[in-house]
């Protein structure tokens, strides 16, 4: 257990270096936040030219405090994925620190950390913006403070561990134009609620939303946060059930997530593929 | 001094240099298209998952009732952001990450054109991004019922191929002003996404958007050919449309033009630059 801790101390160092270093805090503040609000300002401007009302429209705060806080999935996944591709091909390091004294797992959970840091800077300025310009009804002294924490902190352990699942699969496939932590978080805002209830799916698709624990950890944030405006989906449920709804799915991918990365690790260790080079 | 002239290196003919061209282009592109058949993962990653980003977006204009058109806006939206990402990741940052594999000094040290290596990087790309462009357009319209305008197919689909030929002057531009930035590039690429899908409406009419902002967003090629691919293809386009089509084609010409000079000068100078100053390929920066 200290030799993980060791690991992922080090490797959240490693990545605030990595991600931070290139450039002055200014610069670096602006490029934190510039992604994150456009993509913000795209929902914005569609529900201005579309929705009556534009954003005093009833799904709004729905959509944008959803959209704010799903900044983590694409900060984690990609910030655990991509550390695999960068340390492989980029800096040819990932051999070594497979031969080195550190915990695989650990060490990539460090690399995600980094990533959460900055995106927990990218969710404030967002939600600051909708708050002072855009009307999104959060008030501070009205938060579900417990809810909040507790759904914060199971919401962040599922997307790490899913961030694993595709380290694992990192390991074993090339490196392709789009990130694959970027798919497949683009592929999540589908299925998740993110932006809009999950009735609006077809029937076919909405059980999918069901078993991703994104789905719940955004409910119970929004529950914390606009207090009964969570979303339509789980108007029934309490908010004891969406947590365990949270902790239950969380438990699942992980162990899932947590065999596969391990049978991956073994299986690129035993194919070679820690050096591996596929700059098409 | 007569010695000296006599002994400079003579440029070889022209068909020579062609011949080489040419070649050069297809060797760097060989790759590319190659390692879409020795990696499969590709389609699931690059064509199955982005396909659902588009469809998030669709769903929300479903959730607040939008018109059916603007349904159809982000299909064809979501096809171009294929070539977007495509110019930004495998053609701008490109020789940044050939830098990083050791890859670019053999560029530079060989007798070949840099505008060749990433002449085929862009079609080497391009056949990924197509499949990937083709099949959000053809999945997105069966599944959300889009209906195009077929009366003016021909002149969208010209269109289309001026905005590869300027955006891809804009990738061959980025690639060695990236190459300038170091690590920053990277970031650079990074930040180029969304900023650009807002201020360039990939999810909407640009004309929705304040004047001065559309203007300036029209130095991006993909807003302009957007914009007039939606005036063509769609009912009633024209009434959505930020500039005549006819001046927005005009305007595309002129970028085209003035993209590859711009880019074949910044190649050059960079070329110039690895050779004088040896610090280009550089692993460090």
């Amino acid at each position: 257990m200290k030799e993980a801790m060791r690991s992922f101390k080090m490797a959240t160092w490693l990545g605030w270096q990595i991600e931070s270093n290139w450039t002055d805090p200014f610069l670096f503040g602006i490029y934190s936040i510039a992604k994150p609000v456009s993509a913000a300002l795209i929902l914005v401007v569609m529900y201005s030219i579309v929705a009556q009302g534009g954003p005093g429209h009833p799904l709004f705060p729905y959509m944008y405090v959803g959209n704010a806080f799903y900044i983590y999935v694409g900060a984690v996944l990609i910030g655990i994925s991509w550390a695999i591709v960068a340390d492989r091909e980029e800096y040819g390091t990932l051999k070594y620190i497979a031969a080195a004294p550190l915990v695989m797992l650990w060490y990539l959970l460090g690399r995600g950390m980094a990533r959460t840091i900055i995106g927990t800077i990218s969710v404030i300025v967002t939600l600051a913006i909708g708050v002072l310009f855009l009307q999104v009804p959060i008030a501070l002294p009205a938060v579900d403070w417990l809810l909040f924490a507790v759904a914060m902190a199971l919401g962040l352990s599922s997307l790490m561990v899913m961030g694993l699942l595709l380290a694992g699969v990192s390991f074993l496939i090339a490196r392709h134009a789009g990130f694959i932590g970027e798919a497949v978080a683009g592929a999540l805002y589908l299925f998740t609620g993110a932006i809009f209830p999950l009735e609006v799916l077809p029937s076919l698709l909405q059980p999918i939303g069901y078993v991703l624990p994104v789905t719940y950890w955004l409910e119970a944030i929004r529950r914390a946060l606009l207090g009964a405006r969570g979303g339509p989906t789980f108007a029934a449920w309490s908010d004891a059930q969406v947590v365990g709804a949270l902790a239950v799915s969380m438990l699942v991918w992980g162990a899932i997530s947590v065999a596969y990365f391990r049978y991956a690790e073994n299986r690129a260790r035993a194919r070679g593929l820690l050096d591996w080079q596929t700059q098409y | 001094m007569e010695a000296a002239i006599t002994n400079a290196p003579t440029r070889p003919p022209f068909k020579r240099r062609a011949n080489l061209f040419w070649r050069t282009v297809f060797a760097r592109s060989y790759p590319r298209l190659i390692g879409l058949r020795r990696e499969p993962s590709w389609m699931f990653f690059e064509i199955a998952l982005p396909f659902l980003i588009a469809c998030s977006y669709v769903f929300v204009y479903k959730a607040i009732g939008a018109p059916q058109e603007f349904i159809g806006f982000v299909v064809l939206g979501g096809a171009m952001s294929a070539f977007w990402l495509n110019m930004l990741w495998l053609m701008a940052s490109q020789l940044y990450w050939e830098k990083q594999t050791g890859n670019l000094p053999l560029y530079i040290a060989a007798p070949n054109s840099m505008m060749a290596i990433l002449l085929g990087m862009a079609l080497g790309g391009l056949a990924a991004t197509c499949v990937r462009a083709a099949v959000i357009v053809v999945a997105g319209s069966v599944l959300f019922g889009v209906t195009y305008s077929t009366a003016n197919l021909l002149p969208a689909l010209a269109v289309f191929l001026l905005t590869m030929v300027a955006l891809y002057g804009l990738g061959m531009l980025f690639a060695s002003v990236f190459l300038l930035f170091g690590r920053e590039a990277w970031h650079t690429s990074n930040l180029l996404q969304e900023p650009v899908y807002l201020v360039s409406g990939f999810y909407f009419p640009i004309k929705s958007l304040p004047v001065w902002v559309a203007a300036v967003a029209s130095l991006v090629p993909v807003t302009l050919g957007l914009d007039a691919m939606r005036q063509l293809l769609f009912a009633g386009g024209e009434t959505i449309g930020f500039l005549p089509v006819s001046i927005e084609i005009a305007l595309l010409a002129v970028l085209s033009v003035a993209l590859l000079f711009a880019s074949k000068w910044a190649l050059d100078y960079l070329e110039m630059l690895a050779r004088r100053e040896g610090r280009i390929t550089e692993r460090r920066r």
